[in-house]
């Protein structure tokens, strides 16, 4: 945001020349936006007020009675509820060891290249195929029972227990996906300059201390972007859910995502499954606008 | 920066160790892959007999092949047609003063916000009525929408950074507006080029609801779809499935480990907006 200033405004009409005639590049770009994103958006939160099953040709306007009907739906309401439990978790877990990986392979250590390379290699793999590999660890006779085995405790289904799936989905995650939060943190943290540490360090301020007061402050561009994605990437969830409990067991990993996709394709309730979408981009605009308007002032501040 | 004390040592233990944790599901997934089904090694332990039978069987049962052709089409045709088309309307978003470029450029950015799945559903009737569906340019046409917000967002950033000088000297020397562009410009885009490419391979090889809809009933399969297909024919043979994930991972793994340097400075650098 700061780069806009840099570039433009000079005086008179210099450059007058290669910018006339340039909004023809914009064209291209704009049709297919409209076409794929803008257009069918519009289409949906207008099929979201009709009783559309998606098939019949036939749709009846009936207002605001599918959100009515959300609003009054246990199943539904738990979803949401799933949904904003795994996002709030992750965020927080995620980043939280994203940064302690950063901090700690932003030092002298040597296999620090290896590391950031290892770290972050779960954080590419296609989600489908990291659900069914922790589909495996955790089931019955998979890796974490047998290593509970050999320190003498007792197997657990993992994914099979209403009371303990959701928080395994959530732990699936944070392994894929705190090497991203870690390599985000870590393009910061080489950016602060090393002599504000150094002369902190002269000032006899100890690791703790040097984090909160020098280097936290500096990361705030960086926790912004880290926050933004998590909760986003965290309400949109599929993936992985629909993978590993398909919302399972008894509807106890059931997210917006799914319970969508239940609806508008395996229930015919097209129009519902909408009204759940329109639910989530309320959502999600929400709490991007919010962020959006932090990073605003962050960016005053400096 | 600091000497290697003995401090610096026990954090070296203590990191490779936790790097070691994170490490043992892919050890357990490529350990499992090479085992036969009556192997007796517990899942944490290397095979007793290392065999390749997994990989030839999943790769003939699954599709693999084809469903890897599949990925590679669409993921290539789109992320090229996604630089070309995002760096152009860039242009005149990052250069333009005017008040319908700031317009344009904030249009653009509300795609940031949509989640894809309120614009999915009635892409779908439309996809349907052009007969697009169940071919892989349904899924070309939706992911050059979809990460156009994106990609201009971060080829108009870095072009604001940019110096208008070239351009000028350019114009100057009577070249026209493309050829200035493309001759000029693009050419001086190359990082965020390759930040651009990178997330978008990563984004698009991996969806998996997309194509899942899209392509449903029509035979055509992309990876993450072969995958499930795949998985649930042979749910619990673990070797053979395990076997199949390795293959439909390796591409990209490849990519990365080649890369691995481009790719995490792609990640950190694209995003910082």
């Amino acid at each position: 945001m700061a780069l806009e200033r840099t570039a433009r405004r000079r005086p008179g009409k210099s450059n007058f020349g290669v910018k006339r005639g340039a909004w023809i590049f914009l064209l291209p770009a704009a049709a297919i936006y409209l076409f794929v994103v803008l257009w069918p958006s519009i289409q949906g939160a207008g099929f979201a007020l009709t009783d559309w099953n998606g098939l019949n040709p036939v749709k009846n306007f009936i207002g605001f009675d599918n959100f009515v009907k959300l609003f009054n739906d246990q199943k539904a309401l738990t979803s949401v509820w799933h949904t904003l439990v795994i996002a709030v978790t992750i965020t927080v877990v995620q980043n939280l060891v994203g940064l302690l990986l950063a901090l700690g392979v932003n030092t002298r250590i040597k296999s620090r290249n290896v590391l950031r390379v290892v770290l972050f290699a779960p954080a590419i793999i296609t989600p489908v195929a990291t659900g069914y590999l922790w589909q495996n660890l955790l089931g019955q006779k998979g890796a974490v029972n047998e290593f509970l085995g050999f320190l003498g405790l007792p197997p657990h289904t993992w994914l099979g227990d209403s009371n303990t799936a959701i928080w395994a989905i959530c732990v699936v995650i944070v392994w894929q996906f705190a090497g991203y939060s870690m390599v985000i943190f870590l393009a910061n943290l080489q950016g602060i300059s090393q002599e504000v540490i150094e002369a902190s360090k002269m000032d006899g301020a100890g690791p703790i201390r040097r984090f909160w007061s020098i280097i936290r402050p500096e990361l705030a561009p960086s926790i912004t972007i880290n926050l933004m994605l998590s909760i986003i990437g965290g309400l949109k969830i599929f993936d992985q859910v629909w993978v590993m409990t398909g919302g399972g067991p008894g509807g106890s990993t059931e997210t917006m995502s799914t319970f969508l996709y239940k609806n508008a394709f395996q229930f015919g309730d097209f129009a519902y499954g909408i009204a759940i979408a329109v639910v989530l981009t309320v959502l999600v605009a929400i709490i991007s606008a919010g962020q959006f308007a932090l990073l605003g002032r962050q960016n005053k501040g400096d | 920066m600091e000497r290697y004390t003995w401090k610096t040592g026990i954090l070296e233990v203590v990191m490779i160790v936790v790097a070691a944790i994170f490490f043992i599901p892919l050890f357990v997934l490529i350990s499992t892959a090479f085992k036969a089904t009556n192997d007796p090694s517990g899942s944490l332990q290397l095979p007793a007999n290392f065999t390749f039978v997994n990989f030839s069987n999943a790769w003939t049962e699954g599709h693999l092949g084809n469903a890897l052709a599949n990925s590679a089409t669409v993921t290539v045709v789109s992320v090229i047609l996604l630089i070309v088309l995002s760096s152009l309307a860039a242009y005149p978003l990052a250069r333009v003063t005017k008040r319908w470029s700031k317009l344009a450029f904030a249009g653009f950015l509300i795609g940031l916000l949509l989640p894809f799945q309120l614009a999915l559903i009635p892409l779908y009737q439309t996809m349907r009525d052009l007969h697009l569906l169940g071919t892989v340019w349904a899924l070309i046409l939706f992911y050059v929408g979809l990460q156009m917000p994106f990609s201009i967002f971060l080829y108009t950033g870095f072009l604001r950074a940019l110096p208008i000088e070239y351009e000028e000297a350019a114009a100057i020397d009577g070249s026209g507006l493309f050829s200035t562009f493309w001759r000029v410009l693009f050419p001086l885009l190359r990082p965020i080029t390759g930040t651009v490419a990178i997330l978008n391979v990563i984004t698009i090889w991996n969806d998996f609801l997309t194509p899942l809809l899209y392509l449903s009933g029509s035979g055509q399969q992309t990876v993450p779809v072969a995958l499930f297909a795949f998985v649930g024919q042979y749910v619990s043979q673990w070797n053979l499935v395990f076997a199949g994930l390795i293959i439909s991972i390796f591409p990209i793994l490849l990519v990365y480990f080649l890369l691995q340097k481009t790719v995490i400075q792609g990640f950190a650098s694209g995003l910082k907006g």
